[in-house]
C-alpha cells in the first residue's frame, strides 16, 4: 500500500523543514506570509488579538457557540491523532469525553451536596478532568494495543454503550438521566461566572462569565494545539505514522507496537477528557446524552471533513459540526427551505445532519485530505516549494 | 421453570432474528471489507416500506416492495460510494458508511415523525402456549423464517456456482478476477442480499411485543454488531452463533433483571457489548474469524 500517493498536511508544511531565506517564493503574498517563519510569528499574534477580541464584539449566542466549538476542537485533536496518526479507529472518544466531565463535576463539587462531590478546587478538578482519562486509557492498554484499525472501533462502541449504563445508574455521583450542575470555574479566587466580581468592565466592555470562560478556553485550545503539534512530530508521532503504515516494518526498526498503540490511545483519551470537562463547564450541566455514541460520531465527522489527522483541520472540523446546527437553527426563519419546527420541512437540526452526512461523502469521495487537504494543495499550487510527504491517510 | 423456557424460547427466536442482521454485516465486510454503519438505517427502510405500502399493497406484496428497495440501496451505496472512495481502507469505508446512515436516518426519521406505524402482519399480537410458556407468536415465526433464510443462504453459498464465486471472490478478489469472476457484480449481490436480510429481521423485530415501526427500531439493529465481532468477523456461521449468544445472553439478562438489579436497570441491554469486549479482550479475531496470520 506504499505506493498509494500521499497528502500533505497542513500542520507540516515544507517550509519549516526547508530554510525559508533565499527561497523564492511566487504567488499570492498571503501564502509568502504563511511560508516565512516570521509570517507565520505574525500571523499567529494577529489570530490571537482577534480570538481576544471577538468575545467584546459578539453577542452570547456567539460566545456560547464559541465555547462549545473549542471545547470540541480539544477534543478532534485528541482523535485526529489517534485516528488519522497512528491509524487507529475509535467510536469511544465520548466516553472519554464523559469521564473527563464526570471528573471534573463529583471532584469540584460540593462535599455533602445533593450528589457526591469532593470539593476540591476547580484547578485541581481540571487536572483531574485529563488523569483520569489518561489513566483509563492507559488501563486499556491490553485491549487498544492488541486490536487494530475498524476492530478497535468495534471495540470501542461497546465502552460507550457499558458507559451510558453506568452513568445512567450510579445516580449517587452522576444524577443519573437528568445528570448533575456543574461547579463555576474559578481559579485563585476569580470567578469565571456571573458573580464576584459581579459586571466587571475593561475599558468600557463588560466581561460577564460566559466571556471570562472564552479566553480560559482558548489558552487550553492554544496549549492542546500546541502539545498536539510537538507530539506529532517528535519522536513519538514518527512512530505513530510507522505503525500506521507498516506494523511489521515498524517493529522490524525497535519499534514496540503494542506500546505506541497504547500511548495513542492514552493521549488521545486526555485530550478528550479535557474536551469533554470543557463541555460540562460550558452547558452548566452534565447529562449522559451529552456523550452517547453520536457524540463519538461527531468527533470523527469533524476530523473527516478537517482532514484526518490535521491539528488545524480538526479544530476546523469542530467549528464547523458544532456551529452549523446552532446558526441553521437561528436563522432557520431567514434561510430559505428550512421550516420551524413541526411544520413540514426540515427543522435546522435535521438539515444540519443531512448537511454533515453530505459533508463526509463529498470529502471522502472527492477531496482527499479534507479542509487541511485542500488548502494545502491550494497553498502549494500557489507557490513553488516542493511538496512534502506526510500522508494524512488511514492505513490498515 | 416454564418462565425459564419462555425466556429461552424468546432469546433463541431474538437471536436468530439478530443473526440475519449480522450475517448482513459479514457478508458486505468480507465481500467488500466494509463496517456497514448504516446496516441500521437500511433495516429501518426496508421495514418502512413495508409498513408504508401495507394497507394498499397487502403485507406480503409490501414485504417484497421493502426487500427489494433494500437490495437495490445496498447496491447503490456499493456501486456509486464505497466504489468511488478516494482512498479505500476499511477505515475510510467505515466513516463514508457513517455519513450515509446520518443522510438516510435522518430522512427516515424525517418521514416517520413521532408516529409509530403499524406494521400489518398476519400473526399481529398473537401469543402460542408452549409447555405452559406463553410466547409471542411472531417470535416463533420469526424463529421459523431466519431458519429456512439461513438454509438457503447456506446452500447458496456452498452448492451453487454463484455462492461459489461469492465466496471465491472475497477470499482474494484479484485472483478470483484473473479467473473470470465478476468481482464487481459478486460484492454488489452481498451487498443486496444484506439488504434483503436485514428487512426480513426488520419485520421480526417491529412485530409484537414491539408496537410497530419507529425510528429506535435502527438503534435495535445495532445489537448486531456485537453478535457479528462475538461471531468473528468474516464468518457466515459464527454470525449467526453470535446472534444466538446474544439472544440468549439478553433475554436471561432482561428476564432476571430483579435478581441482576445489582447491575443496574436496563442491564439486559449493555450485556452484549460488555460480551463483545470480553470476547475481543482474549480472541481479538473473534470466536469463528481467521486468526492473523502475521504477530508483531
Amino acid at each position: 500500500m506504499s505506493e498509494r500517493s500521499t497528502q500533505p498536511s497542513v500542520d507540516e508544511p515544507a517550509a519549516e523543514q526547508a530554510p525559508s531565506i533565499g527561497t523564492p517564493t511566487q504567488g499570492a503574498p498571503w501564502t509568502a506570509a504563511l511560508r516565512s517563519r516570521r509570517g507565520r510569528v505574525v500571523l499567529g499574534v494577529a489570530l490571537a488579538v482577534l480570538v481576544a477580541a471577538l468575545p467584546l464584539l459578539l453577542d452570547s449566542f456567539w460566545v456560547q457557540t464559541g465555547l462549545f466549538a473549542m471545547a470540541a476542537a480539544i477534543g478532534a485533536i485528541g482523535l485526529t491523532l489517534l485516528v488519522g496518526r497512528a491509524g487507529q479507529l475509535s467510536l469511544g472518544h465520548a466516553f472519554f469525553g464523559a469521564l473527563g466531565a464526570y471528573s471534573y463535576t463529583i471532584a469540584a463539587g460540593e462535599a455533602g451536596g445533593r450528589f457526591f462531590g469532593l470539593g476540591l478546587s476547580p484547578l485541581l478538578a481540571l487536572v483531574l478532568a485529563a488523569l483520569v482519562p489518561a489513566v483509563a486509557g492507559f488501563l486499556l492498554g491490553p485491549i487498544s494495543g492488541r486490536l487494530k484499525g475498524i476492530y478497535l472501533g468495534l471495540a470501542t462502541i461497546g465502552l460507550v454503550f457499558l458507559a451510558q449504563h453506568v452513568l445512567l445508574n450510579a445516580e449517587a455521583l452522576t444524577g443519573g438521566y437528568n445528570g448533575r450542575t456543574v461547579a463555576d470555574l474559578s481559579l485563585f479566587g476569580f470567578h469565571f461566572a456571573n458573580t464576584s466580581p459581579d459586571d466587571l468592565v475593561v475599558f468600557g466592555f463588560v466581561i460577564d462569565g460566559l466571556r471570562r470562560l472564552w479566553f480560559v478556553f482558548a489558552l487550553l485550545l492554544a496549549v492542546a494545539w500546541w502539545a498536539a503539534h510537538n507530539i506529532a512530530r517528535g519522536r513519538t508521532g514518527r512512530a505513530f505514522l510507522m505503525v500506521r503504515d507498516d506494523e511489521m516494518a515498524a517493529a522490524a526498526m525497535g519499534i514496540n507496537v503494542m506500546w505506541t498503540k497504547a500511548t495513542a490511545f492514552t493521549v488521545s483519551s486526555t485530550f478528550a477528557g479535557v474536551g469533554g470537562a470543557l463541555t460540562a463547564l460550558a452547558f452548566g450541566r452534565v447529562a449522559p446524552e451529552v456523550f452517547n455514541l453520536q457524540a463519538s460520531i461527531d468527533f470523527l465527522i469533524m476530523i473527516v471533513i478537517g482532514g484526518l489527522g490535521s491539528i488545524g483541520g480538526a479544530v476546523a472540523g469542530a467549528a464547523f459540526v458544532v456551529a452549523l446546527p446552532l446558526i441553521l437553527a437561528q436563522y432557520s426563519d431567514v434561510l430559505p427551505g428550512l421550516a420551524s419546527p413541526g411544520s413540514d420541512g426540515y427543522d435546522a437540526a435535521t438539515a444540519a445532519h443531512l448537511a454533515y452526512g453530505a459533508a463526509i461523502i463529498l470529502v471522502l469521495l472527492f477531496v482527499r485530505g479534507g479542509l487541511a487537504g485542500g488548502v494545502s494543495r491550494l497553498l502549494r499550487r500557489s507557490g513553488s516549494s516542493p511538496p512534502d510527504h506526510a500522508p494524512t491517510a488511514l492505513h490498515h | 421453570m416454564s418462565y425459564l423456557l419462555a425466556q429461552l424460547v424468546n432469546g433463541l427466536s431474538y437471536g436468530l432474528v439478530i443473526g440475519l442482521i449480522a450475517v448482513g454485516f459479514a457478508l458486505v465486510f468480507t465481500s467488500t471489507g466494509v463496517l456497514n454503519f448504516a446496516h441500521g438505517s437500511i433495516v429501518l427502510l426496508g421495514t418502512y416500506v413495508t409498513a408504508r405500502f401495507q394497507a394498499d399493497l397487502g403485507f406480503i406484496a409490501a414485504l417484497g416492495l421493502g426487500i427489494v428497495v433494500a437490495a437495490v440501496v445496498g447496491i447503490l451505496i456499493n456501486r456509486f460510494l464505497v466504489e468511488n472512495l478516494a482512498d479505500p481502507t476499511p477505515a475510510t469505508a467505515a466513516i463514508l458508511m457513517l455519513g450515509v446512515d446520518a443522510i438516510l436516518l435522518t430522512e427516515l426519521v424525517h418521514l416517520i415523525g413521532n408516529n409509530v406505524l403499524p406494521l400489518g402482519a398476519p400473526w399481529g399480537a398473537d401469543v402460542t402456549q408452549i409447555g405452559g410458556a406463553a410466547v409471542p407468536t411472531s417470535r416463533l415465526i420469526g424463529a421459523g423464517v431466519a431458519v429456512v433464510a439461513l438454509v438457503l443462504l447456506w446452500l447458496l453459498l456452498t452448492r451453487s456456482s454463484a455462492g461459489v464465486q461469492m465466496r471465491a471472490a472475497a477470499s482474494d478478489g484479484g485472483t478470483a478476477g484473473l479467473m473470470g469472476i465478476h468481482v464487481r457484480r459478486t460484492s454488489g449481490t452481498t451487498w443486496a442480499m444484506s439488504g434483503a436480510l436485514a428487512t426480513i429481521a426488520g419485520i421480526f423485530l417491529a412485530s409484537f411485543p414491539s408496537p410497530g415501526v419507529a425510528p429506535t427500531l435502527s438503534l435495535s439493529a445495532l445489537a448486531a454488531i456485537p453478535a457479528w465481532v462475538i461471531g468473528g468477523f468474516d464468518s457466515v456461521p459464527g454470525a449467526v452463533v453470535g446472534g444466538l449468544l446474544v439472544g440468549v445472553v439478553s433475554a436471561l439478562a432482561t428476564g432476571y433483571e430483579t435478581e441482576l438489579f445489582f447491575l443496574g436497570r436496563g442491564f439486559g441491554e449493555v450485556v452484549p457489548y460488555a460480551a463483545m469486549i470480553l470476547v475481543l479482550l482474549f480472541r481479538p479475531t473473534g470466536l469463528f474469524g481467521r486468526e492473523e496470520v502475521h504477530r508483531v
